[in-house]
């Protein structure tokens, strides 16, 4: 089986008009890939360009050339850097999703809305999205009387839980996850993981970053190192 | 932002909106690169050239920019309220796609925009009549579509101001009486009653409380969401599109300077004038 | 023959206007009735009464006008108003066609508010005298402006304006001049007849032409021409009723009633078409009226009331 993401010497460089033409170079020739059901963590210093790369396949960062070939559903083998702007945004909706670190929500829409939003999106009904959004609110812990709430009140652990909740609940075929058990508790931290790891048995792929060694450890099949913008080791588990 | 198939609803090529009397050097001489859209030559304005957008079903699109830079312009071009001087358009559920409405005879125009189109405008004068009764301004849309049942014409007025919250006490009074918050519902209402796939939203939150800006926003979103209906947002201000959008085009000078996914230009703006755009959001 | 005025001693064409007047507006009125409903703007030429006091009826007239036709006029229903007299004896001075009263025997008709009660046949002329042409006037000011709404059949605010009419009486209240739709193209101002004869419009056999001279607009609806008063599915037209209510003359219902009120404030019912009920009264018959759905609910209803009384 091809493997369902193929970065091909990805180089991804800010230009900075406002700054007199400033440029930055995030990520500099970087090729790996990730197979079909694989969990790859991606680790390295704050800076090393984790995030722009997981922000480049998303398609929120334009690429400055390379490739990311991707194994679509809808649309077969797909470069994710010159897809259209409409495929993109198909490929979202239906099969890859981005859980960033901060949750960044819609104000005035409720916890349990913003988590049932993934799954009503791809086309639930109403009452299907909002009992499971419920239900996994409930698994993670998240007190009841939340739920109703306003997330931009909430603290950093409990936003964190709304943003893995409304990432997994749509189950992608690639899912691309920031910092998913950051400020949460080991017990939360193990719900989390496990949610993932029952992701991964559906098939879907995961790309996370993380500091945290006992979430890579429970979750990575392979790690990534990244510094300076470039990929420096692959390594495979020890276990 | 749901219903996303790979049809386009709507395609616009080359459209163009020139004041006065342009020569063929007009278009050539203004535009972003010349900080201007008055022709040097002819003094001709240049409200907008050359615009080529894609919208597809569901899909929520943004034009921002500055004042002056044209953004209004398109939809009201798109919406037959001023005449286009080049351009075509196509929409797909009007002859199969293939006829260039901005072409169609003001008869045609019409029935697109009283069963296909709906309209939002800032001003709330516009797209009222304040003579009539907020049921009343409902009707229009619904009888000019071939409606003529009250019964059902005051069940669906009624159903459309629940929607977007506005007292269904008020039915049957002018919107003249209403705040500036209400007056724009009822104004959503009117553009929605027929169920069009496509519907435009000119600076709909401008001049608006904060807080009354921001029930609209939910409200359209909301309302996107459970009707699917395709949108373009114009506004200037970034937040709007940050919270409605799926795609941005980014306007300068009467010209497309930029155009791509929403989070994308709002995270890595391409042209000068959009990362400025940005940084003085931030 | 050339008609001369007595008192001055001039010399007049036949019909008053001149031939090449005469012919501009006849041509305007075979395009009007070319296209039923439709507003022709025409010249309007002076006339020796002011404009406003029948000048666009008396165009017609005196441009249709022959010397074999049989001329009558009413004034509300009344062949002996002040103005319907004046106008009668002017249309005879220049002409001096025969004149009468009675409706059947008439072949040109001018009214003023009215159709005659008794059914118009294949032959007969009927000339409204139209203060107000334009039906959305109440709906748009600008002429430029509903030229092009009838150009355009954009007749939504017309409709809203019934819609907000019935919202806010609970029922549709227009009693004179009720918009009608001709031949599904064009919205018409039927002049302001009452409801009651806004029906006869309506596939008749008679020729209906209409002027407005101050307006300077000419319009017809030609025979057999579908005209429909605007009304919702839900919201019907309807016309009069005069429940249960009889000439207080005639002693019978089913015709259009005036209310005549004397210096004790009492009122009395009478029938207001003059001729109708003239010959209800001198002739004891009761002539032909028009047969349309509404008049005959008003005469079924009535019929069913006279029937238990012994």
């Amino acid at each position: 089986m091809p493997p369902i993401l193929d970065v091909r010497h990805y180089t991804k460089r800010f230009d900075m008009h406002v700054l007199n033409g400033k440029r930055i170079n995030a990520l500099t020739n970087v090729s790996f890939s990730l197979e079909p059901g694989e969990i790859v963590g991606l680790v390295g210093k704050s800076g090393s360009g984790k995030s722009t790369l997981m922000k480049s396949i998303y398609r929120t960062y334009l690429a400055t050339s390379g490739a990311i070939y991707y194994q679509s559903l809808r649309y077969g083998p797909i470069d994710l850097v010159r897809a259209t702007d409409h495929q993109i945004i198909a490929l979202r909706r239906d099969e890859i999703t981005y859980c960033s670190q901060f949750l960044s929500v819609i104000p005035r829409v409720s916890a349990a809305d913003v988590v049932a939003e993934g799954l009503f999106r791809r086309g639930a009904g109403r009452t299907e999205a909002w009992h499971q959004s419920r239900d996994y609110l409930d698994r993670l812990g998240l007190p009841q009387e939340l739920w109703d709430a306003y997330p931009s009140t909430f603290s950093g652990g409990e936003q964190q839980r709304i943003n893995v909740a409304r990432a997994i609940i749509a189950r992608p075929r690639l899912l691309l996850i920031d910092e998913p058990t950051a400020s949460l508790d080991q017990r939360t931290k193990d719900v989390v993981i496990d949610m993932i790891i029952a992701l991964k048995a559906e098939g879907t792929s995961v790309l996370c970053i993380s500091h945290d060694l006992y979430t890579l450890d429970r979750l990575a099949d392979r790690r990534i190192e990244l510094k300076d913008g470039h990929i420096v080791a692959t390594t495979s588990p020890v276990s | 932002m749901t219903n996303l198939s790979d049809n386009w609803l709507l395609k616009v090529e080359g459209l163009t909106k020139i004041y006065g009397e342009p020569n063929e050097n007009s278009v050539r001489l203004t535009g972003p690169l010349f900080g201007s859209n008055i022709c040097p030559e002819t003094d001709s304005i240049v409200a907008c050239a050359d615009i080529n957008l894609e919208l597809f079903p569901g899909e929520v699109l943004g034009v921002v920019g500055e004042s002056g830079s044209g953004k209004s312009t398109v939809v009201r071009l798109l919406y037959f309220d001023l005449e286009s001087t080049a351009g075509v358009a196509y929409f797909n559920q009007y002859g199969n796609g293939a006829i260039n409405i901005l072409n169609e005879s003001s008869q045609k125009k019409r029935f697109i925009r009283n069963h296909l189109m709906g309209m939002v405008y800032q001003n709330p004068k516009d797209g009222l009549n304040f003579r009539f009764s907020s049921g009343g301004n409902i009707a229009e849309k619904l009888l000019m579509a071939g409606n003529f049942n009250v019964g059902r014409i005051r069940e669906r007025a009624t159903e459309l101001l629940e929607q977007t919250e506005v007292p269904v006490r008020r039915l049957d009074d002018s919107p003249a009486s209403f705040s500036g918050g209400m007056q724009q519902r009822v104004q959503i209402s009117k553009a929605i009653a027929n169920n069009p796939p496509l519907l435009f939203l000119d600076e709909v939150t401008t001049g608006l409380d904060v807080s009354v800006q921001a029930k609209v926003l939910d409200m359209i979103r909301t309302l996107q969401q459970e009707l699917g209906i395709a949108m373009i947002v114009v506004s200037h201000d970034l937040s709007v599109i940050r919270m409605l959008t799926d795609r941005t085009i980014v306007m300068k000078n009467g010209r497309i300077v930029e155009q791509g996914l929403t989070d994308q230009i709002l995270q890595d703006p391409q042209h000068p004038y959009t990362q400025l755009l940005v940084s003085s959001l931030l | 023959m050339i008609p001369t005025f007595k008192k001055f001693d001039t010399q007049f064409n036949f019909a008053f206007i001149d031939e090449n007047t005469k012919r501009e507006i006849r041509r305007k009125l075979l395009k009007a009735i070319c296209i039923p409903g439709y507003q022709v703007p025409y010249s309007s030429p002076e006339m020796p009464i002011a404009r406003g006091w029948g000048t666009g009826g008396l165009h017609v007239t005196l441009s249709v006008i022959g010397k074999d036709d049989r001329f009558k006029i009413i004034d509300q229903g009344s062949d002996a108003s002040v103005n319907a007299c004046n106008l009668r004896d002017f249309v005879h001075r220049v002409t001096h066609c025969r004149v009468t009263f009675d409706t059947h025997e008439a072949t040109l008709i001018q009214t003023r508010h009215r159709i005659p009660e008794e059914q118009l046949n294949d032959g007969q002329i009927l000339v409204f005298q139209v203060p107000q042409p334009e039906p959305l006037r109440a709906v748009e000011r600008y002429e430029t402006k509903t030229r092009e709404m009838h150009g355009e059949a954009d007749y939504a605010r017309m409709w809203v304006s019934l819609y907000e009419a019935f919202v806010r009486y609970g029922d549709i209240m227009q009693g004179a001049g009720y918009p009608v739709m001709v031949n599904g193209r064009h919205i018409m101002s039927p002049s302001p007849i009452p409801r009651w004869d806004v029906p006869n419009l309506n596939q008749s056999d008679c020729l209906y032409l209409f002027g407005a001279g101050r307006e300077k607009r000419l319009y017809a609806v030609p025979p057999h021409t579908d005209v429909v008063p605007l009304e919702f599915e839900d919201v019907k037209f309807r016309i009069e009723q005069f429940s249960g209510i009889r000439c207080s003359m005639s002693g019978t219902g089913g015709a259009f009633m005036d209310e005549l009120y004397n210096d004790l404030g009492d009122f009395r019912h009478v029938i207001n078409d003059s001729d109708f009920l003239d010959k209800l009264v001198e002739r004891k018959t009761r002539p032909q009226q028009w047969s349309n759905k509404y008049l005959q609910e008003v005469l079924d209803e009535m019929n069913a009331n006279t029937d238990p009384q012994p």
